[in-house]
């Protein structure tokens, strides 16, 4: 048996026929294994999805309680019998809740990781390395200029720029899922303790951090509070937000963006970003290159973001390395997955 | 080096001038001596050093890294300082024999043993190159990236027996005396030991191309800010200081006595104009004023004086106190007298004022060539004097000062320096005339350099600034068109919900039938209520988006016409349209007029015959 007898990328998304399953499909199926909430990867309408508890309630908490025919949680580390497969969790440390999926079959072992991060996050289980024959990597920062600095020094910034000018109000954009909620952590973390505000959009999920025991502090929704009482404090809203007539409810507003893309400096122009803050939920190039290594895999498949520079590598490297063509995954960063009317929706 | 490089990279994403001030501030009060001395010189452009080549800084790169990932990555980043600054390798640990990078339970999250075990004891699963070149990114976390990385380089935790990076101090110092051959290894230790942000911030300093937005004059009103002090007054002082600033620090701080400006030719700040209103003018006398005419050139002040070892010094300075001297080395030998006078930098030729177009071809120019100042003869056209030999005129009413000026001008008697001719007038309506026609009222054939007329007070003195009623301007009614708005893209800081830049056009004959052609970009004269509006109206007539911009309906019976005043027009290769605007603004929305009724190519092309005949022509031939 082969690898690709296991796992096989086709339109629907990564089948396994052996197991009977797909992973992360974009279209519907009729067993889907998923490894974290985002809408790129959660999807609804599948006859039966497994995966943690948390995805679980944040697609229900997006789709409404009919998202699948059936569910099934699992654990991190718990194993499970499907088809001729095992099917084993793993923290994949991206999101609350995310998982990497590893498939034995024959004597082989695929990991699935899905997206990643290898990098501390208080909002969720730390990343675990998973020895594996092949290893299925995402590329979303898949180049060398990507290197995520740490992420309490880029929360110190923003809260400098707070104290330097108190009569404006912070926009922070941070992805609705995990990053907003990394970001709150990290303000409190640095002993920041002053309420948050939220954009309406994310006041949901971010309620749902809270009460799995994601320490967040006092949060209030930005509507209906008054523009002069929101001078010197922080906001937290979905990207495409803050460039637009919301944030005419702000007094002189600073525009921050919490994103791994903000290292890149002409994104962070070309975006009108004043501050940016280079923090991500996914691994940057030393974490992916590091993680390929250690997982010890003679195989290494890329997914969705930059899959030449990291498949070149893992070749000087020795290792064989195939681009998998996926379509329909998006970095979340780049509101792809984010309706156009989302945030002058979110006005009303 | 990293607070100076985090204070850089704020600035270069901060748009508005007051939050860069309040960061400039900050930054002064936070870091002590001589540091923050070295960040005004970097500021102020008063640094000198050999600076490095790009070829260099490829050089270094190329040596590192993989000639494939270093072409993806300069691909993606598209700028090569800031590509070498991110993808710089985490430095090579000098001996081989250190102790492995995870010893000290720094693998949170893991378990150390379990990607090893499963790699080296599957002799089929493949082995790294025997000899690879060692890489960027070669898992600098030390956690994971063991297996594979400690066999290639071992490498260095963060903070762990690493030097500490270098200060701005000993980056300034050491390449003040550092020879050209030592530059790419005390580079290469630097930029070991700097993180992203401080790589950046020095590359952009070796290079010699801060480019952050931020003008000398903004540093020193900073620095003026942080004493409560006058930026004037600081300006004052300024050329009789050096980097790194000790003095002035400590006068601005309060510990110290007020620095001397001891240079011989100083600047003096200078005494600035409003606009006149036609409302102005029944509360003025036409008796109490002199009339000259307003140069369309740049606004210059011409030091000379004496040192102590009895050496002529001679500056000149820009209207902001800029020292500019370099430059100009044509007009130097004609100031031999000492003095200071205030006039306007023009480009003459055979006795005929240029037009400015024309004087730009002499502006912000790296070497100034010999065929530069032969084809663009300099020319100063003086019109006050603040200074004569060691005698300080600036208390004297404007009227005695002219009488000085037209003495002093005499007897320096210099073909590249004369007078700026008065305009005699009896009442407002017989100066309206003179300006409307300069040909006929005395300007002759330099009538095309003429922007408007200047009135000065005859008793006024020369105060810094702009002082209410002293001096007026009264500039020519601006050229005004009606364009069509075409594109408009989102503003940056206040304004960055905002649709406020606007890309407009005119009609010009296609092959199938009439079309838009843009022909500038304005993005103010509106007031903020016509701001909302025509927000309003890109976001309900947009018919794409591209990132930031928005393109908006521009047909015939649909979109918006937007009446556009500008102050002159210039041939431009680098446009579509072919001309080039200066100083356009939005004067009124055209909500009445359809699109088609808006002006044409045509007209621009008249304009632009009708405003510079001669010099373009001379211009574009050379010599």
């Amino acid at each position: 048996m082969r690898p690709h007898d296991i796992l096989l990328p086709i339109a629907s998304g990564l089948c396994c026929k052996p197991g009977g399953f797909h992973i992360d499909p974009v279209r519907p199926v009729e067993r889907a294994v998923i490894t974290h909430g985002h809408s790129d990867h959660a999807r609804p309408g599948h006859g039966a999805v497994l995966a943690t508890q948390q995805t679980l309630d944040m697609m229900r908490l997006r789709y409404g309680e009919n998202f699948a025919g059936s569910t099934q949680a699992i654990g991190y580390g718990e194993t499970l019998r499907l088809g001729d497969t095992t099917v084993t969790f793993h923290p994949a440390g991206h999101v609350l809740g995310s998982a990497q999926v590893a498939v034995a079959c024959g004597g082989i072992r695929i990991v699935a990781s899905g997206d990643y991060k290898d990098a501390p996050d208080p909002t969720c289980t730390p990343f675990e390395i998973v020895p594996c024959d092949v290893f299925i990597t995402e590329a979303t920062f898949g180049l060398p200029v990507f290197r995520h600095p740490d992420a309490a020094g880029e929360v110190r910034k923003l809260l400098d720029s707070v104290a330097l000018f108190p009569e404006r109000a912070h926009l922070v954009g941070a992805y609705s899922l995990g990053k907003a909620q990394r970001v709150i952590a990290l303000i409190r973390q640095a002993g920041y303790d002053a309420p948050i505000y939220l954009h309406g959009a994310m006041e949901k999920i971010t309620a749902y951090y809270a009460e799995r025991g994601v320490p967040l502090g006092e949060l209030r929704p930005v509507k209906g509070v008054k523009k002069a009482d929101l001078a010197g404090t922080i906001t937290l809203a979905p990207p495409s937000a803050t460039s637009d007539l919301w944030t005419r409810r702000f007094p002189d507003p600073l525009t921050a963006f919490a994103s791994g893309w903000m290292r890149v400096r002409a994104r962070a122009r070309q975006r009108g970003v004043e501050l940016p803050l280079v923090i991500s939920d996914h691994a940057d190039w030393d974490g992916l290159t590091a993680t390929i290594a250690a997982t010890g895999a003679g195989e290494v498949w890329v997914t969705h973001g930059q899959e030449d520079a990291l498949v070149h590598w893992c070749q000087t490297k020795g290792l064989a390395a195939q681009p998998l063509d996926l379509v329909g995954y998006g970095d979340e960063d780049e509101d792809v997955g984010m309706p156009a009317a989302e945030s002058e929706a979110a006005e009303a | 080096m990293n607070r100076f490089a985090a204070l850089l990279d704020r600035l270069a994403y901060e748009p508005g001038r007051n939050a860069k001030l309040r960061l400039l501030v900050a930054y002064f009060r936070e870091i002590e001596d001589p540091d923050r001395g070295y960040a005004l010189a970097a500021l102020t452009g008063a640094l000198s050093f050999r600076h490095a080549k790009p070829a260099l800084i490829r050089a270094l790169i190329a040596e590192r890294t993989d000639p494939v990932l270093f072409g993806l990555s300069y691909d993606y980043v598209g700028d090569l300082s800031e590509t070498v600054a991110l993808m710089w390798p985490a430095p090579t640990r000098a001996h081989a024999n250190s102790p492995p990078p995870c010893g000290e339970g720094a693998c949170p999250g893991l378990d150390p043993g379990s990607g090893v075990g499963v790699h080296n004891g599957s002799p089929s699963s493949g082995r790294p190159h025997p000899n690879p070149l060692p890489q960027a990114g070669e898992g600098a976390r030390p956690a994971s990236g063991e297996t594979i990385a400690s066999e290639l380089s071992a490498e260095v935790s963060p903070g762990h027996n690493n030097p500490p990076p270098p200060t701005l101090t000993e980056i300034v110092t050491t390449l003040h005396s550092l020879g050209k051959a030592e530059l790419p290894a005390q580079l290469t230790r630097w930029l070991d030991e700097l993180d992203e942000t401080g790589r950046w911030a020095l590359l952009k300093l070796v290079t010699g191309a801060l480019r952050i937005g931020v003008s000398a004059r903004l540093a020193k009103t900073a620095a003026a800010a942080l004493g409560d002090k006058d930026p004037h007054d600081v300006e004052l002082i300024w050329p009789g200081l050096a980097p790194p600033y000790l003095e002035l620090f400590a006068w601005l701080e309060g510990r110290g006595p007020q620095p001397v400006n001891r240079d011989p030719a100083p600047f003096r700040p200078v005494m600035l104009a409003h606009a006149v209103e036609d409302g102005d003018f029944a509360a003025m006398n036409p008796a109490d004023y002199i009339a000259e005419w307003k140069w369309d050139g740049i606004r210059v002040q011409a030091v000379s004086g004496v040192n102590e070892h009895g050496d002529t010094a001679v500056r000149l300075y820009s209207r902001s106190g800029e020292d500019i001297t370099m430059s100009f080395p044509d007009l130097l030998p004609s100031l031999r007298l000492p003095g200071a006078i205030d006039g306007e930098l023009l480009v003459l030729r055979e006795g005929r004022v240029q037009s400015f177009n024309v004087l730009q071809q002499r502006l912000n120019r790296k070497s100034v060539t010999p065929k530069l100042t032969r084809d663009y003869p300099i020319h100063l056209r003086a019109y006050d004097l603040l200074g004569d030999g060691d005698e300080d005129l600036r208390t004297l009413p404007f009227a005695e000062r002219r009488a000085r000026l037209e003495t002093f001008i005499a007897r320096l008697d210099d073909p590249r320096i004369d007078l700026s001719p008065t305009v005699a007038f009896d009442d407002w309506d017989g100066l309206r005339a003179a300006r409307r026609d300069p040909a006929s009222a005395g300007a002759g054939l330099d009538a095309d350099a003429v922007e408007g007329v200047m009135l000065k007070r005859r008793d006024a003195p020369y105060l810094p600034g702009r002082p209410k009623g002293q001096w007026w301007k009264w500039k020519h009614d601006p050229h005004i068109i009606d364009a069509v708005l075409m594109y408009a893209q989102r503003g940056h800081g206040k304004r960055s919900s905002y649709y406020s830049d606007y890309t407009f056009g005119v009609w010009t004959a296609a092959d199938g039938g009439d079309q838009l052609v843009p022909v500038g970009k304005a993005y103010f004269g509106f007031t903020d209520e016509e701001l909302l509006q025509i927000d309003r109206f890109v976001r309900r007539n947009t018919t794409e988006k591209f990132g930031p911009v928005r393109h908006v309906v521009h047909e015939p019976d649909q979109g918006l016409v937007l009446e556009v005043a500008f102050e002159g027009l210039q041939r431009s290769p680098r446009h579509k349209s072919g001309v080039a605007m200066r100083f356009p603004r939005i004067s009124r929305l055209r909500w009445d007029k359809p699109p088609r009724d808006a002006d044409r190519l045509e007209t621009l092309e008249r304009m632009l015959k009708a405003e510079a005949p001669g010099p373009e022509k001379a211009a574009a031939g050379g010599h």
